[in-house]
């Protein structure tokens, strides 16, 4: 039940994977998980700082070749 | 020494006196006078001084007091939850150069994102971004006029603060953002709309640029107000930014 749901955000640029992130997080419910894929460099720590501001869980946060992946799990 | 029965040992006379200590009786001396003073079991003899803790609940307040002061609490709790959750994000918009309004709209959209109440002031060359492109009024002044011709209405005809180079900077700029993706001005107001950024004319600077209300762009938060409108929003929040 709890699949984890993949967007794609690469090729946008700030703000705009923030912004398309909180837009994919409010459609799932609460407790869902969420991957993130950005390759604009500045994501990781805006996810970061992102999920301190809003509450949501930040789970994992990684980079493999210029790809950042992250991991939120939206607050219940 | 046919005394001795009646009379108590030090240990007792000692855990008779921390017990009165205890629940606030004054103790007699070795005379059975009774003395206002306390027995410390410490020095084992009276002192003239009371403890603190006596001190205190000699001064206890009375019930009414007592439900003044948690009323007190109550309202300084509510006051101190009002101050640390101030999270507004503010920004007073002054300039009507294409990057620092791009500047201005990504710092508005990443605060909307992370949940905070974002309002943005447009104010003097700001505010000619709210202005229809091709929207006029009759009855205008020929000076009001002349700003509208002179002025670039909404998110076109913006040039760059540096570098503009008589439009071959702003060209190059345009190019490079295409190229990377980056959202231009368009892109970055229908994020506002959509993230629920609000934004405020002055209306001073409408005044004297001859905008008129029924001039401005489509937003669902739009609204005409003044400066005081202003400080006040920016008071309630965290960050202001004058861009």
């Amino acid at each position: 039940m709890n699949q984890t749901k993949t967007i794609d955000l690469t090729g946008l640029k700030c703000p705009g994977p923030i912004v398309a992130l909180n837009t994919e997080i409010r459609q799932i419910s609460g407790g869902g998980e969420l991957e993130a894929l950005s390759d604009d460099p500045a994501f990781e720590l805006d996810v970061k700082a992102w999920c301190r501001r809003t509450g949501h869980e930040l789970l994992s946060v990684h980079t493999a070749d210029g790809v950042i992946r992250a991991h939120v799990r939206r607050k219940a | 020494m046919w005394l001795d029965p009646f009379r108590r040992s030090v240990r007792q006379n000692r855990m008779h006196a921390e017990r009165a200590l205890q629940v606030g009786h004054f103790v007699t001396d070795k005379a059975f006078n009774p003395k206002w003073g306390f027995y410390s079991p410490s020095s084992n003899r009276m002192i003239t001084q009371a403890p603190q803790i006596e001190v205190d609940r000699a001064a206890a307040r009375t019930p009414s007091e007592i439900a003044g002061l948690s009323q007190r609490i109550d309202a300084l709790e509510q006051e101190v939850s009002r101050l640390t959750q101030r999270t507004g994000v503010t920004l007073c918009v002054f300039s009507g150069d294409l990057d620092r309004l791009i500047a201005a709209f990504s710092i508005a959209n990443s605060a909307a994102a992370c949940g905070l109440r974002t309002s943005m002031f447009f104010t003097f060359w700001g505010t000619t971004l709210l202005r229809r492109p091709g929207a006029s009024s009759p009855g205008k002044r020929l000076i009001e006029r002349v700003f509208g011709w002179l002025l670039p209405a909404g998110t076109s005809r913006r040039r760059l603060s540096s570098l503009d180079m008589a439009g071959m900077g702003r060209g190059m700029i345009l190019r490079e953002m295409r190229r990377k993706k980056i959202a231009d001005l368009d892109g970055l107001l229908a994020m506002a709309e959509a993230s629920g950024v609000e934004v405020l004319a002055c209306s001073m600077s409408m005044d004297l640029m001859g905008i008129r209300a029924e001039e401005l762009i489509d937003y669902p938060k739009l609204r005409v107000c003044g400066a005081t409108q202003f400080v006040d929003m920016a008071a309630d929040g965290n960050v202001t930014l004058f861009v």
